[in-house]
């Protein structure tokens, strides 16, 4: 960890105490995982900081980590232009209640991510503007990029066009 | 039973428009086009606005992209991109594949620049795995890379006069592009999937009668993007057309996740080639092109300037191409040589446990993102210590520039849709995945 991850860390912690539930580096890249409740205080904090302003959200994306507890995680990743600096944020969600707080009121352009997510893992953002699916179709009953749905598709889940 | 009744005022009186379905059976689509706050208002010379669908099979929508717009009269009120018509889940393939098979399928992400995606990738398995290419291959990538760039650069912005009217710069650009290809064609074996990296290096070294294509290519290049460029920077329609449309602010730009030249046109000057340097960028000489006023005209100078960018980035890295192997030494992470698999016992083993079990890489999670043509494009990997990847996610930058669509669209006239949708430059092969 460089001196100004570890002073973003710093200042994370103090500012959010037990919000922050865990700090893990792995190839140089910090990942701090927060509590959903703290997120968009968080990411609000991140933007409007002094010391290093994170303004560009660059992505949002959920994860299935398959497992018992905590089956779900949502990642997000915000650049700093003034430290040239990258942070990765990381809630991990129960599988009975998948939804975290939507950051499109910090961050506008988190809006088509958080479309993506929710279409992929079912994950919802209370407080999203527009929550519809990103590519599949809008009937779609299942939610692809979780890890029991099987790589060859559901059959008849996607109907095709009868014939003549 | 569709009721019917003139929408007199917008603001007061809900909106009903002629020929909809009623509410409860009309698609999410739709409804949320409906719902979209119109904040501009002009005179209303039908007493009626009309919804109208644009794409997904449309010349000028570069690719399968539909677009529902809300018009008054010629006027756009509101727009509603809907991705998804080349959705081909190429995340969930990559869990289930290892990770030098899915090379093959980043080509088909942002199919006018296959090496930028191949590279993209590739860095982003070899900062999970740790190691490193060598110098030979770390320049060859830069190399194709701008190349790459050059050609991607030259289809964005030849579709994009195209689609205001100049068809011949088209036809100019896409003959330089086939230069590029030719050259592709000599270097890497393919014109257009490329499919060139590896892990820890390239497919296979470059040739001196590659390098000299490529210095033959360099030297005309820049002349023949003057012809081009005094074509299009003389041509009244052409600026009349682009100049003031789709304006976007710095702020608004960040806001919204745009990258790359989209971004740098709004006077936001990031660039990770500087930002954050991968392959040998940091030893190279070259600026980040900005222009201020973040119209359609300022994208379509930010590409043109970058090209030239790009041609002094590809004279240094032939000056300073040193020579070496183009593969990493890690035995159990890089695929052996063909000849000596052929006659030796440990690389035999060694391409059999790669090709079948895949690489071992530790658990974790990486991300790394490049500067590429339209943005930054990144990947971001989640690895367990299997042969395959648990999660790829891919950053596409298409995606998130079209995100701004509604707002570039609001309050201009139906045929400038053309003009913002081209300097956006979005590929459809990326943003749909």
């Amino acid at each position: 960890m460089n001196d100004l991850q570890q002073s973003l860390v710093d200042s994370l912690r103090e500012r959010f105490g037990d919000s922050v539930e865990e700090v893990r580096e792995f190839r140089d890249d910090v990942i701090v995982v927060v509590t959903r409740q703290a997120v968009v205080d968080v990411a609000t904090w991140l933007r409007d900081n002094e010391h290093c302003p994170f303004p560009l959200c660059e992505d949002v994306f959920g994860i299935d980590a398959w497992t018992r507890k905590q089956r779900f995680e949502v990642n997000y990743h915000f650049f700093s232009l003034q430290c040239k600096q990258r942070i990765h944020l990381k809630v991990r969600l129960e599988e009975s209640d998948p939804a975290v707080p939507s950051i499109t009121g910090v961050y506008p352009g988190a809006n088509w991510y958080e479309r993506e997510t929710f279409d992929m893992y079912g994950i919802t953002f209370p407080g999203h503007p527009d929550l519809r699916r990103a590519y599949m179709p809008e009937d779609f009953e299942y939610y692809p990029l979780r890890k029991d749905f099987p790589l060859m598709g559901i059959p008849g889940s996607l109907p095709l066009p009868k014939r003549g | 039973m569709i009721d019917k009744k003139p929408a007199t005022d917008f603001f007061d009186a809900p909106v009903i428009i002629d020929g909809l379905p009623p509410k409860e059976k009309r698609s999410k689509l739709l409804q949320a086009l409906l719902d979209m706050d119109p904040d501009v208002s002009f005179e209303d010379p039908l007493e009626n606005d009309m919804v109208l669908n644009m794409g997904p099979s449309h010349p000028a929508t570069h690719g399968v992209l539909r677009i529902l717009l809300r018009l008054d009269g010629e006027t756009i009120i509101s727009a509603m991109p809907e991705l998804g018509y080349l959705h081909r889940g190429y995340e969930k393939i990559a869990e289930n594949e290892t990770y030098h098979e899915f090379i093959t399928h980043t080509d088909r992400l942002d199919y006018l620049q296959p090496l930028h995606n191949n590279v993209a990738y590739i860095l982003a398995v070899e900062k999970l795995l740790g190691i490193e290419a060598p110098p030979r291959a770390q320049y060859m990538r830069t190399l194709l890379s701008e190349l790459a760039r050059i050609s991607s650069h030259l289809v964005g912005f030849g579709v994009m006069a195209m689609d205001v009217g100049a068809m011949t710069l088209l036809l100019w650009c896409f003959r330089e592009r086939e230069k590029v290809h030719d050259i592709f064609d000599l270097v890497v074996g393919a014109r257009f999937t490329t499919s060139f990296t590896r892990i820890g290096g390239m497919g296979q070294d470059i040739t001196d009668e590659g390098l000299a294509a490529i210095r033959a290519f360099i030297e005309q290049f820049p002349e023949r993007l003057d012809e081009g460029e005094r074509l299009l920077n003389r041509n009244r329609i052409f600026f009349d057309r682009c100049r003031h449309t789709g304006v976007i602010s710095a702020e608004q730009a960040l806001a919204i996740g745009f990258t790359g030249p989209n971004l740098r046109a709004s006077g936001v000057p990031l660039d990770l080639r500087r930002d954050a340097p991968y392959l040998v960028y940091d030893q190279m000489d070259f600026d980040v092109i900005t222009e201020t006023e973040g119209d359609s005209l300022a994208r379509y100078y930010v590409r043109l300037r970058e090209m030239k960018e790009s041609v002094k980035i590809v004279h240094q890295c032939l000056e300073k191409i040193p020579q070496g192997p183009v593969h990493a030494h890690e035995p159990k992470k890089v695929l052996p040589r063909k000849e000596r698999i052929y006659t030796r016992m440990e690389e035999l083993i060694h391409d059999f446990m790669i090709i079948n079990d895949g690489v071992d890489p530790p658990s974790g999670e990486v991300y790394h993102a490049i500067e590429s043509s339209k943005g930054q494009l990144g990947f971001h990997i989640v690895s367990r210590g299997e042969g395959h990847p648990w999660r790829i996610k891919i950053r596409s930058p298409s995606f998130c520039n079209l995100q701004a669509l509604p707002m570039l669209l609001k309050g201009h006239l139906l045929s400038d849709i053309l003009a913002v949708l081209g300097s956006l430059d979005p590929v459809m092969g990326e943003a749909d995945k």
